[in-house]
């Protein structure tokens, strides 16, 4: 309590604060930056270790004996699916049932909000089908799922040929404890995110589906197949989730000790592991996790890796021998390469110095608030400090808001008058609209000041600073606890602008710095990083094309699987860009 | 003044309006930080249906409101949205006049003391001018109606609302010098919910004062006004009790209510401090930290009582910081209340010193509370202790603030009596510490 109750301390220590106040930002910054680059090397890093003691040493199978098998039934399935046009239901309903499995189906239907052209798909109606081995010897309350997805064209038709040899292997082993689904889905991840809401009774996206028949008990794991082709060179692994969400770190570590234990290259993120530490680990993890989700059985508490692999039968058993749900290890984490992880205690801080800045800015902005220049007149401090006006403070706030909720609304709203008018189609519409909107942003600092009567106080753009400087704190925080990279990446720009902008700068270089670290500018610039991270880098026109896909896939994304990104760029954190511009042009 | 408070209530009307028809209302009725287990909607219509059906509200755990309640919206369950608003409307127009009439009374007392002189000269800039408290009435009605954390109470229907307006109208019957609707709403109010009986002593100090009775053990009429009060309140909460029998004629609603409010059996999570604790304990010592628990609640009264007997407003304002901080089901309605007292203290302004990390860390926690129940709930990634970490952090966070007030309450009194710049015996400048 020394320093809340002992004046003098708290006076020096303040005084401190302010006369440093940007120095220590400074250091701040480049401190919270070398923290996350150095998160790649030795001493940040854990060696990964199984925590769950149910999944330790366990009997394993080494080879799998029906391989043959199942490529052949690859090959029957890719046949059928290419009579039937789409999915076989028939058939797979029919090999599922004589491999003594109970076989389900169901329906479902989702109009998109406007066409999807990656995929090239508006109003989708599919089936799913699946299938429970139930346990033998164990009261049916868990279950794990095994999925593999039923694309369109020649893609996974073997995962699809390995599930099925699987089934039939399965079923002649009386160890199971708990039952397995195995569930062909059709529309990859439409079609799983109809059964996952099916199986647990909720409806949070607005597909249509028809109700699940069969049941098993609650997931405890799920594991996602996809195969390209008949030969294995390499396994990757694919973590993840919705939002940013990750699963349990011994999910990812038992599959990679087996993969050591078979002598199969494993990758992560389509990266090689690198043994030795260097900075490429770092930046592969610093990935933005804005793209589409990779798998979201982690909203229903069970978690999932999408694998390409054959062998992971021991993954199962192993699976097979959990007395409770997955708890042990860590679910905040960060995976340089599969080997090792940095956990949130080393990778926060990192963040948190970024956040400090934030809050030293806005310390200062309170004592300049607090106390005013006093100049004494006859002796007599003058202490009549005139109030800042509340309406020239929260006419900006409105406005920014109300621009950020036009940007959320209006591209799906107003998509129909767009494509009437202009010559594009409905997704470019789309997405066009949300960069006209964002751009329209710009043109308000004019706009709010005609509105507001008589001239602003000096005082008042501070008092819309600290508002601001603690809105985009605490949006930040929330957003970095969520999903780190995002929230990382987002402090990264917004922090330095946020703290040094002030009515006093030069406008026109601040102006072309602000927008050059506004989110939009932000996402291009990744795009084209992350093409080079992949080491396809691309040219301009191609990037542009890229950019404006991710956009579109963004909204898709939010009104199809629940993805929050979009709404937290267009309704928080881009009115919060828009207060610092305002202040920029304050008058 | 009548206008500018009627353009209040209608904005504050219209907000409440929109957000229940919009689709947030269903999901602010669900969050555990806005209702408990005592007062969310949900259960009052659960009991509402079990009454209907001839069975006893009470049986099968799930109710536990009292019977005045459930017949309250026995008549009024259709019309339930426009009771709750008109509760916080009834909550703002109490609180609106209770201030208005003790600024009227602390202007009078600075006058008196400022003609007998008794106030030293250096302290004369911490004199308030009747202009500077022209507004505080209709700020406090704003800061109660339009506050996020009343409004979200409100759109939930939690009867926390009725609560405060039970405690508005004791507060604005206590200011009017009129005892005995005081000790009739004080008794609903303890009717309700156990704790606002610590509202007794500052209710029978304003009383005194008004009545230029002095506290001093040795005055017989000091003793007389305490027997006609507790008369007047023991006798209201015996009427009501026995009412409540005859409404459902049995007595469960007794260990119903009450017991439940003191022994807190349901540990669902909320902003309050027991129900992590109360999880990880073991049975044997139960009883132990249930009873210094409950004892936190009334502890503080007697010596705020003896330090603030000239001041019982802020004493009403501590007591109802305590309780809303150390109950056993708070939830953010309560917060609201104590919370629309701040701008009757704003000329304190100058001797606050953590107003700054105290709003930072309330507005951050309130941001992370939702975030961090998604992240334990529906992620699974978090677990209690992330949500329990908010928790404690929220409630310090509170504390610090009530503290900070009350030292800057004591302060201001102090440079009353001995002057605004103090000076050591030989002469040189002094601070005051609060050690």
């Amino acid at each position: 309590m020394g320093l809340l109750s002992d004046p003098n301390r708290r006076r020096a220590l303040i005084n401190l604060l302010t006369r440093l106040n940007a120095p220590i930002c400074a250091v701040c910054y480049i401190a919270g930056v070398a923290w996350f680059m150095g998160l790649a090397f030795e001493p940040f890093t854990l060696r990964t270790y199984m925590s769950e003691n149910a999944m330790g040493s366990t009997m394993v199978e080494e080879r799998f004996p029906a391989g043959e098998r199942a490529l052949a039934t690859g090959r029957e399935f890719a046949a059928h699916k290419k009579r039937a046009g789409g999915m076989p239901v028939d058939w797979l309903v029919k090999t599922m049932q004589s491999r003594g499995l109970e076989v389900f189906t169901q329906k479902f239907s989702r109009t998109l909000p406007f066409p999807d052209e990656n995929k090239e798909r508006y109003m989708v109606k599919g089936t799913n089908v699946y299938g429970i081995l139930r346990a033998p010897r164990a009261p049916r309350t868990e279950a794990l799922v095994l999925t593999a997805p039923c694309s369109p064209g020649d893609d996974n038709n073997q995962a699809v040929g390995l599930l099925l040899g699987l089934a039939q292997y399965f079923r002649n082993q009386i160890y199971w404890a708990k039952d397995i689904i195995f569930l062909v889905n059709e529309h990859d991840l439409i079609g799983m995110q109809a059964w996952l809401e099916g199986y647990h009774h909720t409806n949070t996206t607005g597909i249509d589906w028809s109700p699940l028949q069969g049941r098993g008990g609650s997931i405890q794991a799920a594991l996602s197949l996809e195969l390209s082709s008949d030969i294995i060179t390499s396994l990757d692994l694919v973590l993840e989730g919705l939002n940013g969400q990750l699963p349990n770190l011994d999910l990812a570590n038992l599959f990679y000790a087996f993969c050591q234990k078979i002598g199969v290259t494993c990758t992560i993120q389509g990266k090689p592991c690198c043994p030795d530490h260097d900075a490429d680990g770092n930046e592969a993890s610093q990935r933005p996790t804005m793209g589409g989700p990779r798998a979201f059985f982690t909203c229903h508490h069970c978690w999932q890796v999408r694998t390409n692999d054959f062998s992971f039968i021991n993954q199962i058993l192993k699976l097979n021998n959990l007395l409770e749900r997955l708890h042990q290890s860590y679910f905040f984490y960060l995976m340089p390469s599969l080997s090792h992880f940095v956990s949130i205690g080393y990778y926060m801080p990192a963040f948190g110095l970024l956040a400090v800045i934030l809050l030293l800015r806005a310390l200062d902005l309170w004592v300049q608030l607090a106390t005013p220049p006093v100049r004494t007149e006859d002796g007599i401090a003058d202490l009549e400090q005139s109030s800042p006006e509340v309406l020239s403070v929260l006419t900006p706030l409105v406005i920014s808001h109300l621009t950020g909720a036009a940007l959320y609304f209006f591209p799906i709203q107003f998509q129909a008058t767009a494509v009437e008018h202009f010559p594009v189609s409905e997704s470019e519409a789309v997405v066009l609209t949300a960069i006209a909107i964002y751009t329209a942003g710009l043109a308000l600092p004019h706009n709010t000041h005609r509105l507001l009567s008589g001239e602003g106080v000096e005082q008042d753009w501070r008092v819309l600073k600290l508002i601001a400087v603690l809105y985009m704190a605490v949006l930040l925080g929330c957003t970095a606890l969520i999903n780190f990279s995002l929230g990382f990446i987002l402090a990264l720009t917004l922090v330095p602008m946020a703290a040094f902008i002030t009515p006093h700068r030069p406008k026109v270089l601040s102006a072309f710095i602000m927008v050059i670290l506004s989110p939009a500018c932000t996402l291009l610039f990744l795009v084209f990083f992350f093409q080079d991270l992949q080491e396809i880098p691309v040219s301009f026109e191609d990037g542009w094309m890229l950019f404006l896909s991710v956009i579109s896939q963004g909204i898709l994304d939010h009104s199809l699987y629940g993805s929050l990104v979009y709404p937290l760029i267009a309704l928080m954190v881009y009115p919060c860009w828009l207060l610092f511009w305002n202040i920029l042009f304050w008058k | 003044m009548a206008a500018p408070l009627t353009v209040v209530l209608i904005v504050a009307v219209t907000v409440r309006a929109c957000l229940f028809r919009s689709s947030l209302a269903d999901l602010i009725a669900e969050r555990v930080e806005v209702v408990s287990p005592l007062n969310a909607w949900k259960r009052v219509v659960e009991g509402l249906a079990l009454l209907d059906l001839g069975v006893s509200p009470y049986s099968g755990d799930v109710f536990h409101e009292t019977p005045l309640i459930i017949y309250l919206f026995h008549f009024l369950v259709d019309y339930a949205e426009i009771t709750f608003m008109l509760a916080d409307v009834i909550t703002a127009v109490a609180l609106y006049y209770a201030v208005q009439d003790y600024n009227t009374q602390v202007l009078r007392q600075q006058k008196f003391a400022l003609e007998a002189e008794r106030l030293p000269l250096d302290s004369l800039e911490l004199i308030r001018s009747p202009r500077q408290m022209y507004y505080i009435p209709l700020k406090v009605a704003m800061v109660y109606l339009l506050n996020p954390f009343t409004v979200l109470s409100c759109v939930a229907k939690s009867t926390c609302g009725l609560n405060n307006a039970i405690v508005a109208l004791f507060i604005l019957s206590t200011i009017k010098k009129n005892a005995l609707l005081s000790a009739i709403f004080l008794a609903l109010s303890t009717y309700q919910s156990i704790y606002p009986v610590t509202l007794c002593a500052p209710a029978v100090l304003y009383l005194l004062q008004r009545q230029y009775i002095p506290v001093n053990v040795r005055w017989a009429s000091f003793w007389w006004f305490l027997l006609q009060y507790a008369f007047m309140y023991l006798g209201s909460l015996f009427v009501i009790i026995c009412l409540s029998f005859f409404l459902l004629g049995s007595w469960d609603y007794l260990p119903s209510v009450y017991g439940f409010i003191l022994s807190v059996p349901d540990l669902t999570p909320n902003i309050g401090l027991f129900w992590y604790f109360f999880a990880e304990m073991f049975e044997h010592f139960r009883l132990f930290f249930l009873c210094v628990f409950q004892i936190n609640v009334f502890f503080y009264t007697i010596p705020l009582s003896i330090k603030l007997k000239e001041h019982p407003v802020f004493l009403i304002f501590m007591q109802l910081a305590v309780i809303s901080i150390f109950k056993s089901y708070p939830t953010v309605g309560d917060i609201a209340l104590y919370m629309s007292f701040l701008p009757v203290w704003s000329h304190l302004h100058r001797f606050l010193r953590n107003i700054f990390l105290v709003s930072c860390v309330l507005l951050a926690c309130s941001a992370l509370f939702p975030v961090l129940w998604h992240l334990w709930i529906y992620s699974g990634s978090a677990n209690s202790n992330f949500y329990y970490a908010i928790t404690l952090l929220f409630n310090v966070a509170q504390i610090l603030l009530v503290s900070d007030y009350f030292y800057a309450f004591l302060r201001r009194e102090h440079h009353l009596t001995y002057g605004l710049y103090l000076k050591r015996k030989d002469g040189s400048e002094a601070t005051l510490v609060l050690k």
